[in-house]
């Protein structure tokens, strides 16, 4: 290569490997602050600023959701596994929000700890699958946890009290 | 190593004449992969199990996507064989890749907005995923402006191609951004890495129309850049002498008529 490419080549190189330093740089300093939402665990330890308006993400907790009669108010409980936070809401939620998926709730936490949100958003995750294909695999699920309850149940020795306890754990 | 067939690649003269036959058969072979791979994601792949039918709109969404991060790549380095070989043909191919891939982001965002409102219950939040990628068009429409802020194309092409190459670190943000930060986009179905997280019968006309996307964007860039061609090297002799014989062949007609 002629010495003056080369130059060049290297001037080239050096523009783009400074500007991904630069760059590293500024988004090693942002880290969390460029996260979209707090998990619940950074909500209920303090960690996240209190008395602003904020965003929280989580899986719904299976069996959390409730609806009022007369009005769109719902209440339900997101967790990152660690803990946690209940959240109310007034209105429509998206077609996509279900029990057991995540969604992220946006308002101000209350002083009982509770996100009074004001939007909630759905995120669905990078899975496709069929219908067909999804019931058969909860169908295989299903079957594989009722194998197991009654192995469970056997090993219980017939206690019904055990078996009961065991599984509710 | 002998570089004399690069330097032959970056003659606009040579370039002009092949890319014609190149064209020939890369436009068909585009149509029908784009068109099949339509109708296979849109028609005949099942529907999600969660979203419906509404997920088929990552059959434009996703190839735009990997073509709008694939096409900045080809324009940064189109831009750097510029600076450092001074290949006039290099800069015309990186000048051609700005409004593609300008197009390409914003069909991206566009498709994106569509599919979030039924999914998230949102057009547009501003999460890092989508946010570089705003990023990315500006540095897109940034190239296509410096190329028109300089009275020389020479200096136009040079401050293009630095900007191109200072966004290139943009790519791997984007890439990155959804594992780096929460975010409310979902992380990557397709991964260098492991299997992708979908259904074949889904996966397959996607792959099909990333394919198709790649055929498309050759086709748009050699075309935008034999225009860019003729428009730069008009002066030349060779571009005079491709004009002149047309209009002596209409003549040589006219008098057979009669």
């Amino acid at each position: 290569m002629h010495p003056l490419r080369k130059q060049r080549l290297q001037l080239v190189i050096l523009i783009v490997v400074a500007t991904t330093v630069v760059v590293g740089l500024v988004l090693y300093m942002l880290r969390e602050n460029g996260n979209f939402f707090y998990t619940p665990e950074q909500i209920i330890s303090g960690e996240a600023p209190q008395d602003v308006y904020l965003r929280a993400g989580g899986m719904v907790v299976d069996g959390s959701l409730k609806r009022a009669d007369d009005s769109l108010w719902v209440q339900f409980q997101i967790t990152d596994g660690i803990e946690n936070l209940t959240v109310e809401h007034t209105g429509i939620l998206p077609d996509l929000f279900t029990e057991g998926e995540a969604a992220i709730a946006s308002g101000k936490v209350d002083e009982n700890l509770v996100l009074q949100a004001t939007q909630i958003l759905a995120k669905h995750d990078e899975n496709y699958t069929p219908p067909e294909v999804a019931d058969a695999m909860n169908e295989a699920y299903e079957r594989k946890q009722e194998a197991l309850g009654e192995e469970r149940y056997k090993e219980s020795g017939g206690d019904q009290k055990k078996y009961y306890l065991d599984n509710t754990k | 190593m002998s570089w004399q067939w690069f330097h032959r690649l970056g003659s606009p003269r040579w370039f002009y004449h092949n890319s014609a036959r190149w064209l020939a058969w890369l436009c068909p072979i585009a149509a029908v992969v784009v068109l099949g791979g339509l109708v296979w994601g849109l028609a005949i792949a099942p529907e999600d199990a969660k979203q419906g039918n509404s997920f088929r709109i990552i059959y434009l969404h996703v190839p735009a996507s990997f073509l709008a991060l694939a096409g900045y790549y080809i324009m940064a380095i189109a831009g750097a064989v510029g600076l450092i070989w001074k290949m006039k043909l290099s800069y015309m191919v990186m000048k051609s890749a700005a409004p593609i891939g300008a197009a390409l982001t914003f069909i991206a965002l566009f498709s994106g907005a569509i599919w979030g409102k039924p999914t998230w219950g949102t057009y547009w939040v501003w999460d890092a995923r989508i946010t570089s990628m705003l990023i990315l068009l500006f540095l897109y429409l940034g190239v296509m402006a410096l190329q028109y802020a300089y009275h020389s194309i020479d200096a136009a092409s040079k401050a293009s191609a630095i900007l191109a190459l200072v966004g290139t670190v943009n790519i791997p943000i984007i890439y990155k951004s959804v594992d780096w930060w929460y975010t409310l986009h979902q992380p990557a179905t397709i991964k260098f890495t492991s299997a992708p997280s979908m259904h074949p019968d889904m996966f397959q006309p996607l792959l099909v129309m990333i394919i198709g996307f790649y055929l498309f964007y050759a086709v748009a860039l050699i075309l935008h850049t034999r225009s860019e061609i003729l428009r730069r090297e008009r002066k030349t002799s060779w571009v005079r002498e491709l004009l002149k014989p047309k209009q002596e062949f209409k003549a040589d007609k006219q008098v057979g008529k009669r």
